[in-house]
């Protein structure tokens, strides 16, 4: 007999076997990495404060509070697991629920950022990896002047090749596309946002959104105009 | 009356469930703007007819757009271009002379095709079974009032309850998903004071029947809302998630009792 807030495994298996249950987990993971990606953005901002402060944060997280660190990395990592885990299982819900499509379907009102879902958030876990594989595992062929601790240096040096650039602002794109739909749908899929005349607007979202992938984005700016160097 | 109109229609034939199926071209060459749009598709078939060939068959019944039989995806729009339509209340005149038009059935592994644009929407009666209604004790009614219930709640149950059940929702959405169809069901009964005992239970077995029919998930597209003919919000389907999300943390589950009292 299951007492409130004390759902056996049973109870959850069944929630995670509903569709609402894997959106939920989806939209709650998702929040998890809303709020490190608002986090990561402002530290990266320290670049712009110099050589030593920028080094002297790397090492704070890579080394002083590394217990801190490797708590939130495991965090993440459980969040995108169960994310990316909920959105391909879903997908192939709903792609096994229409087997004969239309031979033709007009959208009429779904946005851009809704539609990308999907393709986007592939796109963006291939970057999820690379990015990983550049700056923090140092995968010589992705960055073959990575050198470990010198945080500041490699993304100098691999910003100064506009095809990175190129790469990053493409991925922060996706990443605005992906906040933008994210963001907005989270609220309804936990149930709480308030009845709105227009509920497919996203004023909050666009703000969140935005600040979010112009913040990261001035990064690789700042190196190819050579205001970091 | 205005002058009549050329329409070229391409429709989906399919002689049974487990036939292939294909579109064929038919040319209404004397549609006119005042017909409604199944008023188009019967002159077509009368014509079919007269040829001695078999007529397309489409659901409908009222014709006066609140039973929810009939629906077509015309020209990749469910009801067809106008808002806040049932295919039957669509006019020609949303139309211009030489216009080709295509029409599909509703496309949903839920709804396999009966006949050319007939589907078999049964499940959405399923997901009724499984938690949309009330368990009330019947006997000498109440007296009117008795149980006085807030305008704001009893308009938003009202819009809810709107659903005529046409399945439009389905058909516009990307994934199939009922999901629009089952908050409506959800929520008409929840905002009010009779639907509360159940609420709970309700969102769990109609949500978990949604599931088991084989409809996808809810992405909020928003498409649903904007095929709907009587204009239901997603925020129905909010209102689902949430109701959903509080029954699975708090919602103990049946006992079989022996209903002594």
């Amino acid at each position: 007999m299951g007492s409130v807030f004390a759902p056996n495994l049973w109870d959850m298996l069944k929630f995670w076997n509903s569709s609402v249950g894997k959106k939920v987990v989806m939209g709650v993971t998702g929040l998890v990495l809303v709020g490190f990606v608002i986090g990561h953005m402002a530290g990266n901002l320290q670049i712009f404060m110099g050589q030593v402060r920028y080094n002297a944060y790397a090492k704070l997280l890579q080394e002083d509070i590394i217990e801190v660190t490797w708590a939130v990395r495991i965090a993440l990592l459980v969040s995108v697991i169960l994310h990316v885990l909920s959105a391909w299982q879903l997908t192939q819900r709903a792609w096994a629920a229409r087997p004969v499509d239309y031979s033709i379907r007009e959208a009429q009102v779904s946005t851009y950022a809704s539609r990308t879902m999907r393709w986007g958030g592939v796109f963006l876990f291939v970057f999820l990896v690379v990015h990983l594989g550049q700056f923090t595992l140092g995968w010589k062929w992705l960055l073959p002047e990575f050198i470990r601790g010198a945080a500041y240096g490699n993304v100098v040096l691999a910003f100064e090749r506009p095809l990175w650039v190129a790469f990053y602002l493409l991925a922060m794109f996706f990443l605005l596309l992906h906040l933008v739909h994210g963001t907005w749908a989270v609220l309804r899929t936990l149930g709480v946002a308030k009845n709105a005349a227009e509920p497919l607007a996203r004023r909050i979202p666009w703000i969140i959104a935005l600040v979010v992938t112009v913040g990261f984005s001035l990064v690789p700016l700042g190196v190819a105009l050579g205001v970091v160097r | 009356m205005s002058g009549t109109m050329k329409i070229t229609l391409k429709v989906w034939r399919q002689a049974d469930p487990t036939a292939p199926g294909a579109f064929e071209e038919y040319v209404a060459p004397d549609v006119s703007p005042d017909m409604s749009f199944l008023e188009m598709l019967d002159v077509v078939n009368e014509r079919l007819i007269e040829g001695g060939k078999d007529p397309i068959a489409f659901d409908h019944d009222c014709r006066e757009g609140i039973c929810g039989m009939c629906g077509l995806m015309i020209n990749g729009a469910a009801h067809g271009p106008s808002k806040l339509t049932t295919t039957c209340q669509l006019h020609m005149r949303s139309f211009k002379d030489g216009d080709h038009i295509t029409i599909e059935p509703w496309r949903a592994k839920a709804f396999p095709v009966i006949r050319d644009l007939v589907v078999d929407r049964t499940p959405l009666d399923r997901i009724i079974q499984a938690g949309g209604f009330i368990s009330v004790a019947t006997g000498s009614p109440q007296d009117a009032n008795a149980l006085p219930i807030g305008k704001p709640d009893a308009d938003e149950s009202m819009d809810a309850a709107a659903c005529i059940g046409c399945g439009a929702c389905v058909a516009a959405c990307p994934n199939a998903s009922s999901s629009l169809f089952t908050a409506a069901k959800i929520s008409h009964l929840g905002l009010l004071p009779q639907g509360q005992p159940e609420r709970y239970r309700r969102a769990l077995k109609m949500v978990a029947q949604m599931d088991l029919e084989g409809f996808g998930g809810c992405t909020l597209f928003g498409e649903c809302m904007a095929a709907c003919p009587k204009g239901i919000s997603i925020d129905f389907i909010k209102r689902m998630h949430g109701d959903y999300l509080w029954a699975a943390v708090t919602e103990k589950p049946e006992k079989v009792t022996l209903g002594s009292g």
